[in-house]
Parts: C-alpha cells; sequence; structure tokens
C-alpha cells in the first residue's frame, strides 16, 4: 500500500518535471535525485545548499527529487534522462542497481555527476564524483582516539543504520583497531539507526548494568547527543577532562560547538557542501575543460576540542549558528524558504 | 434488593488444575504472566539488573538510575500510545499506524512555538504550557482528521491513517520550515528528564498521571461502555440512542491527544527534533502492546490496564536485549521471537488449550 | 442397536464451566422417519446435534450408527460426514459467489482436476430428482433463501448420508417456501433417510414429524409418538408446567385501552428513506396494537421511521397531542418510546458485553455520557429484571451472547422496561426463541398495556398478534392497506386483507 501511494506520488512528480522541462531554453538544465532532507541535519544541510546553488540566478533550471528509496530515485532518475536534462546530479540511496540508469544516460548525452554517495560501476559511465571519504573518515577519527593515548579503550559503538555507506566506512576503522589492539574493547556495539532516542537508550542500558567505559564512538552528531544526555543524567562527565570521550561525526554547527565547548572530544567532519565543487565542474565542462580527476573527495578534517577554533566552526558548521540572526546567514536562510517550498 | 437476590455463592474448593484454568482464562494473564518471566529470567541470570542507584547528574541534581528506572521511563511514550490506540482499537475494530508521525507533528509544533522561529534559543520564546497546549490541539485534529476518514467515509482504520502515516512527517518537517531547531532551556527538558531535587524521571509521572486521567474517565464517564458498544454492534448501539461514528471520532481524538503528550516527552527528552527519526516505527509496538494486554485487534471488549502492562513488557523485553548485548543486526530477530512466541501463548485457540491442560490435570487428580 | 434404528446415542452428556449442558440423553432416529428434537431455548437440543456432528466432544456416552461395529467416535464435522451424518444449519453456510453445482461439490472432489462438465451433470440429476428450482450453472446468490437451503440439503442427500440434520431450516422461509421445503423432506423420508428437524414451529412439527423427543434443562423427557401427543401436552412437557389461559388477560386488557383520548404517539405521512409509503397511525394509552403482513411488506420499516431508526424524510409525529421531532433513536427514546428491532442479533444485542451492560444501556444512554451508573446500581436494575422476568444466566456479569435466544430477547426486554417507556415496540419479540419464553412475552405485553402503557406489537405468527392486539394494521406493499378490531380481528379477515380481498 505505501509503495503504491509512493508510486503515485512519484507519478505525479514525473509528470510535473515534465511540464517545468519546457520552461526555459537559455538555462542549463540539471535533474537533482537526493536524500531525504529529514534524514539528518546534515542531509538537511546539504540538501539546502544543492537548492541554493542549482537555481535561476546561478544559470541553472533545476528539479529537485528527494527520497530514501533507491527504486523512486531510479524511475525518477530514468524520467529525468528522457527529459533531455543536460546533467543529472544523483546521490544514491543504494550503491547498486544503476547501470541502466547510467547506460541511458550515456546514450541521450546526458552528463552524470555523482555527490556525496558513490555507487558501484566503471569510472566511465560518470563524468565525475564530489564524494566523502567515509573509511577514511573512520581513519582519521580512529588515529585521533588512539593518539588519546589511554590505558584501556572501553568504547560503547552506536552505529548508524546498518549497511549504509556512512555506517560501513566509519564502522569499518574502528572494527579493525579492536580487532588488533589488546587494549581496544567494546563494552557495546549497537545500531541506533541514526536515532537519537535509541543512542540515548543504548548507553542508559549500559549505565543501567554498571559496564564500566570511557569512549563514546557514535555515528553521527544526533546519536552521540543522545549518549551524551544518557551522560549527564547519570552524573557521568564527558569531553575535555571528563571521564568519557565522546567522538560524533557529520557537521552541525552545534556539535562543532559542543566541541568548542569542551563537551565533546571530536567530530568527523563529513562536509555535505559538495554543491560549490559541483557548480564548477559543470561551469568547466560548459567551457570545454574535462575534471582533472574523476573522483574529488571534500576536504574533511577532524575537529578536536584542544585545536578547534571559532573559525572552524563558523567554516565548517552547518545549520544556522547560535547567536547568528538570520540576516548573516543569506544563503542558509534562502536554502531554508527554498527547502521549505 | 440486591443483598436479597444474591444467590449465596457456593465456596467451593478449588484444584489447582481449576486455579490454572481461572488464570490463564484470564485476560491479563499473557501480559503478566511474560513480565514475571522477563523478572525471573533477570533475576536468574543476573540480579544486579534490579540495581536501582542514586546519583547526581551533570545539574548536580540527585536522580535514580538503573535498569528498572530506565523500563518505567522508556516505556512512558509508548504506554501513552496504548492507551489512546486500545480505545481506537475497541470502536473502530482498527488501528492507527500514524501515531509515530503524528509525533512528530505533535513535538515540531511544540518546539517551533518554543522556539519562536529560531534555529536555537536558550530560553523558551513562548510559555511551555501554551507550546504543549498547542501541540495537543493540533494532535487532536489531525487525530479528528483520521477519525472522519474512519468513521464517516468509512474506509478501513490503516488505510485511513495511512495517509498522515505517509505525510506526517513531512508536515512535521514543514512546521519548522525544514530546520531541526534545538531547545537548550533546561526547563523544557523537564518533563523529558528530571525536575530538580525530584530523583524519578518526570515522564514517569506523566504516565502516572495520565493512568489515572484514564482510570478516572473510564469510571466517570461511560467511555468505556460506549466505545465498546461500538465497536462490538454499532446498529445496535445506534438503535440504543448512542452515535457510534461520533464516539469513533471521539477515539480517534483522544489517541491524538495521547500522542501530543507522547511527543512532547519525546522531544523534551533532547531538546530537538529529527523528523524522519522521532518515534520511528513505534506504531507497530503500540498495536503489539494492545494485543500483548489480550485485546482483541478486531474490537469491541477492551482492558486498558491490559495494553498499559503490555507496553511495560516490550520496554521490559527491549532493555533485557540490550542488557545482554545481543548484537545490534540480531536485536529485531531477537525480539520478533519473543513477540512471536508471546503473542501465540495469547491466541485464543493456544489459550482453549491451555485451560484443557489445566482440566486434565484436574482429571488426572480425581482420578487418582 | 434398535431394530430398524439408524442412529443411537446413549447416555450422553455434556457439561461446560458451570453447567450441565447435557445429562444422560438417549435419542434413537429409525430409518425414514422425521424426528422432531423439540425443548425451550437451552434445553439442550443444539449441545445435542452439536455433540452428534463433531462440533463439541462430548463428556460421557456413546454414539452408535447403523452399518458400524460398537459405538463410532466423531471427532470432527468431517467424522460426522464420513459416516453419513450430514447437517443443514439455520444460517447458509454456503458460498453465496459460487454456483449451485460448485456449492454442491466444493470440498468433495477427489484428485486436483475438477471435472466442470460431469459435476455439473450430477447436480442437475439431484436437483432435478429433488425437484429443486435451481439450475446447477447459476449463482448461488441469484436463488431465494429457500433454494439455498435446499442446495444445502441436495448436498448433503449427494453425499449419500443416512442421517440428515436439520437445524431450524424454515425460521427464514414463508409458506410456500416451507411447503416445498416438506415436500423435499417427505421424499427423502421416502428413500429411507432418517431426519432430525429442530424447530420452534409447532404447526411444523405436526406437519411433517413422526415422532417428537423433547427435552428440557438438558434431560431427556421423552420420545412420543406424534398421534398420541396432543399439542397441550407437547407444549407442558417442554415448559414443565401446563399453559395459563392467554385469552382471559386479553378480555382485561380490552377495556384498558381509552380510545376516546388523545393518542400517545401519533403520526401523519410519516415516510422513511427505507422506501414506505407515507402513513398514519396511532396508538392510545394502554392499547396494543400491531402491524401485520407479508415478510417485506414494511411493516418493520414503519415501526423503525417511528423510532427514527431510519432516516425520516417527510411527515409528522405527535405525542399526546404535541408535535415532536424525532431524528435519531435517542430523540425517540427521550420522548419515551422504546424499541425492540427485529433481528437481535444484528440491531439488538452487543454479543460480548454482559448481560448487565445490555440490560442498562439504553437507560445509560439516556443518563448520558458523563453520568454513569454505579456498579452497585447496575448490578441492582440487572438483577431485578433477571429476577422479574426469569432470564436464566449464570450472573449478571455473564457475555450475553452465551445465553441462549430466548434469553438474549428478555434482556432486549428488560432494557427497554428499565427505561419505563410510555409507548413500546416490540418487533418480532418472539421469533425464534421457545414456546415458554413466547407466552411469557404475550403475557408481559398484555400485563404492561393493563399498567397503563402502549405497545406495538409485530410477529409473523398471526396466533401471537391475535392474542395480544386489540387493533391490527395490515400491510402489503410498503403501503397500510386497512386496519381490523373488534369483530373483523379474525386469521380470516387478517389474511383476505393482506391477500387484498377489499379491492375492487
Amino acid at each position: 500500500m505505501k509503495k503504491i501511494l509512493a508510486l503515485v506520488l512519484a507519478l505525479a512528480m514525473v509528470l510535473s518535471l515534465g511540464a517545468i522541462a519546457f520552461a526555459d531554453g537559455d538555462l542549463i538544465t540539471v535533474g537533482v535525485i537526493n536524500n531525504d532532507p529529514n534524514e539528518s541535519g546534515y542531509r538537511t544541510a546539504n540538501d539546502a545548499a544543492m537548492r541554493a546553488m542549482f537555481c535561476e540566478e546561478n544559470g541553472y533550471d533545476a528539479t529537485f527529487y528527494n527520497n530514501n528509496d533507491a527504486a523512486q530515485q531510479i524511475a525518477t532518475a530514468q524520467q529525468m534522462i528522457q527529459d533531455e536534462v543536460d546533467y543529472l546530479l544523483l546521490s544514491p540511496a543504494s550503491t547498486t542497481g544503476w547501470d541502466t540508469v547510467l547506460q541511458d544516460a550515456q546514450a541521450a548525452g546526458t552528463q552524470v555527476i555523482l555527490f556525496d554517495r558513490m555507487l558501484e560501476a566503471d569510472e566511465s559511465m560518470y563524468v565525475a564524483a564530489v564524494v566523502s571519504d567515509m573509511p577514511a573518515e573512520g581513519e582519521t577519527a580512529v588515529t585521533w582516539l588512539a593518539d588519546q593515548g589511554l590505558d584501556e579503550y572501553n568504547i560503547i559503538h552506536i552505529q548508524g543504520h546498518m549497511g549504509s555507506d556512512a555506517q560501513v566506512g566509519r564502522t569499518g576503522a574502528l572494527d579493525a583497531k579492536v580487532e588488533a589492539e589488546d587494549n581496544w574493547n567494546y563494552v557495546t556495539q549497537q545500531t541506533a539507526d541514526w536515532n537519537e532516542e535509541t543512542a540515548r537508550t543504548i548507553v542508559q542500558s549500559v549505565i543501567d548494568s554498571g559496564d564500566s567505559f570511557n569512549v563514546i564512538y557514535a555515528e553521527n552528531n544526533g546519536m552521540a547527543r543522545g549518549a551524551v544526555a544518557a551522560l549527564d543524567a547519570n552524573g557521568i562527565t564527558h569531553g575535555k577532562d571528563g571521564d568519557v570521550i565522546v567522538i560524533g561525526f557529520d557537521s552541525d554547527v552545534w556539535a562543532m560547538q559542543a566541541v568548542l565547548d569542551g563537551e565533546w572530544n571530536y567530530m568527523g567532519l563529513c562536509n555535505p557542501m559538495q554543491a560549490d565543487k559541483v557548480d564548477q565542474i559543470i561551469k568547466d565542462l560548459e567551457a570545454g575543460t574535462q575534471p582533472a580527476e574523476k573522483v574529488i573527495y571534500s576536504d574533511e578534517p577532524g575537529f578536536d576540542c584542544e585545536t578547534i577554533t571559532e573559525e572552524d566552526v563558523a567554516t565548517y558548521g552547518t545549520g544556522v549558528q547560535e547567536e547568528a540572526p538570520a540576516e548573516e546567514a543569506p544563503a542558509d536562510d534562502a536554502a531554508a524558504e527554498e527547502a521549505a517550498e | 434488593m440486591s443483598a436479597e437476590t444474591k444467590t449465596p455463592v457456593k465456596k467451593e474448593r478449588r484444584s489447582a488444575g481449576e486455579v490454572l484454568k481461572r488464570m490463564t482464562r484470564h485476560q491479563l494473564f499473557i501480559p503478566v504472566a511474560a513480565l514475571v518471566l522477563l523478572v525471573l529470567f533477570n533475576l536468574i541470570a543476573d540480579p544486579s539488573f534490579f540495581a536501582v542507584s542514586l546519583k547526581q547528574n551533570s545539574l548536580g541534581n540527585p536522580v535514580l538510575s538503573g535498569n528498572i528506572i530506565s523500563v518505567l521511563d522508556n516505556a512512558s511514550e509508548l504506554v501513552l500510545l496504548a492507551i489512546g490506540m486500545t480505545l481506537v482499537t475497541a470502536s473502530s475494530g482498527g488501528q492507527d499506524i500514524s501515531v509515530g508521525a503524528a509525533m512528530a507533528i505533535a513535538g515540531s509544533v511544540i518546539i517551533r512555538l518554543v522556539c519562536g522561529g529560531q534555529v536555537s534559543v536558550d530560553t523558551m520564546q513562548t510559555s511551555l504550557i501554551l507550546a504543549v497546549l498547542a501541540g495537543i490541539l493540533v494532535s487532536m485534529i489531525f487525530g479528528a482528521f483520521n477519525g472522519v476518514l474512519v468513521a464517516y467515509f468509512k474506509i478501513q482504520p490503516m488505510v485511513a491513517t495511512l495517509i498522515l502515516f505517509t505525510a506526517g512527517r513531512s508536515i512535521a518537517a514543514w512546521i519548522n520550515n525544514n530546520q531541526l531547531p534545538i531547545v537548550n532551556d533546561q526547563v523544557f527538558k523537564y518533563a523529558g528528564t528530571f525536575i530538580p531535587g525530584i530523583p524519578v524521571p518526570t515522564p514517569v509521572f506523566i504516565t502516572i498521571f495520565v493512568i489515572v486521567l484514564f482510570w478516572l474517565a473510564l469510571r466517570f464517564t461511560n467511555l468505556g461502555l460506549y466505545t465498546q458498544s461500538v465497536g462490538i454492534n454499532a446498529n445496535a448501539s445506534r438503535l440504543n440512542g448512542l452515535d457510534p461514528k461520533m464516539i469513533k471520532l471521539l477515539t480517534y481524538v483522544i489517541l491524538g491527544a495521547c500522542v501530543a503528550v507522547a511527543g512532547f516527552i519525546r522531544v523534551s527528552r533532547s531538546g530537538s527534533i529529527n523528523y524522519s527519526r522521532i518515534a520511528e516505527n513505534i506504531e507497530m509496538d503500540a498495536i503489539l502492546a494492545v494485543a500483548l494486554g489480550g485485546n482483541a485487534l478486531g474490537g469491541g471488549k477492551f482492558n486498558i490496564y491490559g495494553s498499559i502492562l503490555g507496553a511495560y513488557v516490550i520496554q521490559f523485553l527491549t532493555t533485557t536485549l540490550y542488557k545482554y548485548n545481543v548484537p545490534s543486526t540480531a536485536l529485531p530477530a531477537y525480539k520478533a521471537v519473543v513477540i512471536i512466541l508471546l503473542v501465540v501463548l495469547s491466541a485464543p485457540v493456544v489459550r482453549e488449550k491451555m485451560s484443557h491442560i489445566g482440566k486434565s490435570s484436574k482429571r488426572a487428580k480425581e482420578v487418582a | 442397536m434398535q431394530e430398524g434404528a439408524v442412529l443411537q446415542l446413549r447416555g450422553i452428556s455434556k457439561f461446560f464451566p458451570g453447567v450441565k449442558a447435557l445429562q444422560n440423553v438417549d435419542f434413537t432416529l429409525r430409518a425414514g422417519e422425521v424426528h422432531a428434537l423439540m425443548g425451550e431455548n437451552g434445553a439442550g437440543k443444539s449441545t445435542l446435534i452439536k455433540c452428534l456432528t463433531g462440533v463439541y466432544p462430548k463428556d460421557e456416552g456413546e454414539i452408535y450408527m447403523e452399518g458400524h461395529e460398537g459405538p463410532v467416535t466423531i471427532r470432527s464435522p468431517q467424522d460426522a460426514q464420513n459416516i453419513g451424518i450430514s447437517t443443514v444449519y439455520q444460517e447458509i453456510t454456503l458460498c453465496p459467489n459460487l454456483t449451485v453445482a460448485e456449492n454442491m461439490y466444493i470440498g468433495r472432489t477427489k484428485g486436483s482436476l475438477t471435472r466442470w462438465k460431469q459435476m455439473n451433470k450430477g447436480a442437475g440429476k439431484i436437483l432435478q430428482e429433488l425437484g429443486i428450482p435451481a439450475s446447477p450453472g447459476q449463482q448461488l446468490s441469484s436463488c431465494s433463501i429457500a433454494v439455498q437451503q435446499m442446495v444445502a440439503i441436495a448436498r448433503a442427500v449427494d453425499m449419500e448420508c443416512k442421517v440428515l440434520i436439520l437445524d431450524e431450516p424454515t425460521s427464514s422461509l414463508d409458506e410456500s417456501e416451507v411447503a416445498k421445503l416438506f415436500k423435499l423432506m417427505r421424499d427423502l423420508k421416502a428413500r429411507g433417510v432418517g431426519i432430525i428437524f429442530v424447530t420452534h414451529f409447532l404447526d411444523q412439527v405436526y406437519e411433517i414429524s413422526d415422532r417428537i423427543t423433547v427435552l428440557r434443562d438438558g434431560q431427556l423427557v421423552g420420545e412420543y409418538v406424534i398421534e398420541d401427543m396432543p399439542r397441550v401436552r407437547l407444549v407442558s412437557k417442554m415448559l414443565g408446567k401446563e399453559l395459563g389461559d392467554i385469552s382471559d388477560i386479553k378480555k382485561a386488557s380490552d377495556k384498558a385501552a381509552d380510545m376516546s383520548s388523545v393518542p400517545v404517539l401519533e403520526t401523519e405521512q410519516l415516510a422513511s428513506a427505507a422506501g414506505i409509503k407515507p402513513f398514519d397511525f396511532s396508538i392510545h394509552k394502554g392499547e396494543v396494537n400491531g402491524f401485520t403482513g407479508l415478510l417485506g411488506s414494511g411493516r418493520s420499516e414503519c415501526v423503525r421511521a417511528i423510532f427514527g431508526a431510519d432516516r425520516v424524510t417527510g411527515g409528522t409525529v405527535k405525542m399526546n397531542g404535541e408535535s415532536v421531532k424525532i431524528r435519531k433513536p435517542l430523540d425517540a427514546m427521550k420522548c419515551g418510546v422504546g424499541y425492540l428491532p427485529e433481528d437481535r442479533k444484528v440491531d439488538g444485542i452487543i454479543g460480548e458485553l454482559s448481560v448487565r451492560d445490555n440490560i442498562i444501556l439504553a437507560l445509560q444512554v439516556m443518563k448520558g455520557f458523563f453520568k454513569p451508573f454505579s456498579r452497585a446500581q447496575a448490578e441492582a436494575f440487572a438483577d431485578e429484571y433477571i429476577k422479574k422476568l426469569e432470564i436464566k444466566t449464570a450472573s449478571s456479569d455473564t457475555p450475553i451472547n452465551s445465553l441462549s435466544g430466548g434469553n438474549q430477547q428478555k434482556c432486549i426486554v428488560a432494557r427497554w422496561l428499565l427505561t419505563d417507556p410510555v409507548y413500546l415496540i416490540l418487533d418480532e419479540p418472539t421469533r425464534g426463541i421457545d414456546v415458554g419464553t413466547k407466552t411469557e412475552i404475550q403475557k408481559l405485553v398484555l400485563q404492561l398495556a393493563g399498567e397503563g402503557k402502549s405497545v406495538t406489537f409485530i410477529s409473523s405468527e398471526t396466533d401471537e398478534m391475535l392474542n395480544t392486539c386489540s387493533r391490527l394494521i395490515v400491510m402489503r406493499d410498503r403501503k397500510v392497506v386497512g386496519e381490523l378490531k373488534g369483530a373483523d380481528l379474525n386469521q380470516d379477515m387478517i389474511m383476505s386483507t393482506i391477500a387484498g380481498g377489499d379491492n375492487k
């Protein structure tokens, strides 16, 4: 039933896309397929940035489609190719199943640019990919953690949605390290499905059981916040000079603020701002230059509570900053309004 | 006159078999038995499960901590939903699958008002009571929407509520302009965490309050009689002067209010909201709680306390599984196995068989 | 095994929690006889049938079947069918959207292939033999209820049954249909099939049966040959007491009604969405009147319109001379009108609720949502009426659907008596219930009238109407076609009015 409904909605959407495609001749037409912006703060920022970039003022006639279901994404992608968009910008919900879409795109002369997420296909099938390197993010974080030089690492590992790109990448590095080192142990390893509330219950459960731990490795910021709520409720100190090291991922400004305030120890950046780079690639292609590299990784440092600066927060934080009134962040505001529509 | 007309109750000595039979027939048998089993399992496996300690939280307030406290605390939202879901099930013979999405809406409304449109606030912009009342009102309106579809358009409850199930989270996001606002005001978090000086989690009090409210409502109004009548036989109810449509609608509106309170607790726990993750899949647990409570999902007679117990059983089970560190990927499977067992045990066919066992043991005794 | 017997039950007992439903009951069925099984509701007829057909396991006793050595074990209806016992229930248990032939063969074709041609041919043959007016290819739902019932019988017969159980087969049939059914039963009898006939209709018992077995309170009263058993004796056997003389009470009630006063309720050109022609109607204080007519003539629709059960589309209602608006049942209830609906199961009882809740429901609804009766008060009300109407129930807490039909009906009557109505409508209050309760309800109606209440009484059994009503409104084709009172109140006049004898 849900599927049928989704199908009908998708169909309606596709039909409206068809209408838009006739709108303007001078603009570069792009079809943007992304995940559900409500999934996380990271995704909200990512979607907002894409919408802000690909608008008429910047010379684009863009149509957007958001869905976490790969099958729906594929159907919409095919429709966009039939509508002869110039560029198909794709953040695939799953890594497989895209072969036909990519072949159709090539046949129709539609250029495919991947952003944020990779898919399994030969490099020749797309022009470029602007993505986050999830395993590298995990690697950076684990290396940082190892540098802290604790005698023993008793880790609560809160995983994201099992099987997702981010979960696999961020889990991989830590799993390898725990396997390799004797003094690295999991107190528990559970999925909270990116859910803050579930993360809180998992940590509360460990506390209730009386097991000791000194690291919380949460695979996104929301879950890290849930974990911290459980710590706070039990009076366990955390962050700079605290008993428990807290690690989160993504780019939310409030999380970076927490690192700056010393409440958290580390946040692995997952940069949602691929819009600029994608824009640059398209501009280059229009001018006749192929991108130098096929896969372009975003710049994704980790932030440590000892070294993070206000500037970092301002540069990399997404979502509106706490003190910043709306006027000072015009890009974000516009993005929010666009998204609201 | 009642004294004279009552026939004297014969005091018969009941055999063990008969007692067992009486027990298994009782509606609350399954949830109580499940709870007892879980308690026994934990007592044997690790009695420290039940340890409760007094700690200080990061704000310096005394708080109680322990698995039991966690169960009582974390089950709160589910209990509230189970109460409303029981009434909806009884009156309309179907379930509302949009409660999770509706919680997102209620939470979003409350957060939006408290934040006054800003993305992050340190002090609440609107009076909390006003915000919560608005959340309840909005949620009741959405409940009424579901109720109208079910009662007046006679759409199957699952299909009718599918609409809000699908659209609810987007509506919740839209209410806050797709932002993910954060409330840093500690007062806002009182309802979801602790009130300074009171070591018991506030959701426990809210839940008890709501349970008492329903106890009073069932005692001092005809809510129970009317919903059951309508659920069992709408035709006959109408011919006895009831308005079955109105009563069905009423139960959906009541569920809406329960959903809003649950949504408030949920957003108050963290002071934030994530539209697509908040209370995800909670509708299934709520329906399960109703079923575990021995209530027929086809409507009719109900026992609200059965559903409440059912909700606590589910949370107890979840907490137990966490405690024994069941691998994250296997967790749903374990839960499913236990749930299948419980549901099969509560099926009338199995209960009938169980009471037969009771009977035959009685026979065996007589023979011996 | 007795000579000539096809089926013999010996010492059958069945216990339910707190109830001895059957105690040591014997029953013998001979080949080629129609054997009526009689008894009040709750006497144990259905339980006996269910033990025999394997629906319930019996607790004690043996069943013997012709052609089987020693006692047979019957654990399921399937077992019963296999040894030649077939049952046709009151409610049709066939599939309405399959054809007649499919219904006759469903579930008993051997192998995975269905031979349609053969099936239709076989079905056609049996239908013809039994004189059933249906063709094999016809969809079952397009047949009348009577024919559907006959198809069910044909199915049973074709399974070469030796024992055919007909459980209240006539309760939804009209007279001509009953006649057809009886012809079929006689044919089967001639073929040597033993038929157990369960019914409430005395006339039918005397028309078709050879022998009668009477049960009372789960015990065997006796087996009688029909010729030796006058009706009055049969009824008193069933009740275990002598019948009171109803006609005496009636004469008293005739005087009670003052026809010159302002009517308690009066309708003018009342019409409803159920499709009745606008009608005028009135009833006076202490009067008992009734609507009569064939099934479907609109008699129920008239009283439903008065009660506001169907959407009223026109006309006016006056109570005690003052105009009132009755849009929904609650309006009528507040005016002091009570309505016992025609279909007890669908419109009357709230099945899983207790006897107590069922009794207090109407009064409770009138009292209001925020004013529930205290448990003690409700209990007192229930106990009062359980005692007054002699409702047989374990307690007031028992779910009403575990009571026998007659006792359920008494609960519904109690429900309305509790509201102390000035005007009570009883639509088929005696349908499907035992003779004893029927008489009690008739007496009650007259008693109510004696107390100054007005009652409209509807029954398919004209006898009952003649016993109780002082005025009859005759209906045909959803229209009031006549009104009979005084000397005109007799069977012949009713018949000729229904038939349209007064038309030019």
